[in-house]
């Protein structure tokens, strides 16, 4: 083969490579379109610090820091839950800068509860319902300035909430 | 159908506080059914909440929140008859979202 005959075998090459990358591009524009109508990416659960069974563990694979006590939050969660399919909890805090706040409990098959994400404009204070499988140790835990800090409770659990 | 989303949003001054209530089994995985058979994971993962085009809040959840989960969070910037989108995602790619008006 000379170098003539292999020329037009290049430029199909070319053209296809284009073709590819177009094609790339509209699938790429595409996405981007959905996602204006359905806001959530599922991928945005970070499953990996959903999964870890230690509380070293769990805010390293949501936060990549560890964190520590401050009594400048504000854990609210009863001394004695009675149904621990339901035991309400609410984390405040008036540390400024707030950027998230999750909710540990280590007692559980997995150690993180919840996560909120606070963007600026929204208050450092979030109440919900969480399962306990048994007395444990409640964490909660506030991102404030890139920085972590915690406040635990524990919590005597009468009629466990996680397992038959 | 009718929405599993319950929200009611409430603007005090610059203030609105926003209590939502999803209708979701939020199974954790661990649970036996009558049979004896474990009943599989399925909970919600991911709760946006959005005012005027920007969120607000989100929610990340494991299978700890319980039945029928329930949140409140408060933010700043809206007023009355804003619209408040809620929306939510599940492990098996379920969602569901609405529109609520802060009262």
């Amino acid at each position: 083969m000379n170098e003539l005959s292999d020329a037009p075998g290049q430029t199909r090459r070319i053209i296809l490579k284009s073709a590819v990358g177009l094609a790339a591009f509209a699938l790429g524009a595409g996405g981007v379109l959905t996602s204006a109508y359905a806001a959530i990416d599922p991928k945005s659960w970070p499953e990996n610090a959903f999964k870890q069974k230690s509380e070293a563990d769990a805010l390293k694979a949501l936060y990549g820091k560890s964190g520590e006590a401050s009594d400048k939050v504000n854990l609210d969660a009863p001394e004695i839950a009675e149904n621990g399919a339901v035991v309400p909890i609410a984390v405040a805090t008036t540390l400024p800068g707030v950027t998230g706040i999750a909710i540990l409990v280590l007692e559980n098959p997995f150690t993180l509860a919840a996560a909120y994400k606070i963007p600026e404009g929204t208050e450092a204070s979030v109440a919900s319902r969480l399962k306990m499988a048994k007395t444990s140790k409640v964490v909660a835990v506030v991102e404030a300035g890139g920085k972590l800090y915690t406040a635990t409770k524990e919590v005597k659990v009468t009629v466990g909430g996680c397992g038959g | 159908m009718a929405s599993t989303i319950r929200v009611r949003a409430i603007a005090s001054g610059d203030t609105t506080q926003v209590q939502s209530l999803i209708s979701h089994p939020m199974d954790s995985g661990f649970v036996k059914d009558s049979k004896g058979q474990l009943i599989p994971p399925h909970h919600i993962e991911v709760v946006e909440f959005e005012h005027a085009g920007k969120v607000v809040f989100t929610a990340l959840w494991g299978p700890a929140v319980s039945k029928d989960p329930y949140v409140k969070f408060s933010f700043k910037g809206a007023k009355k008859g804003d619209d408040l989108k809620v929306s939510w995602v599940d492990n098996k790619g379920q969602s569901d979202s609405t529109v609520a008006k802060i009262q």
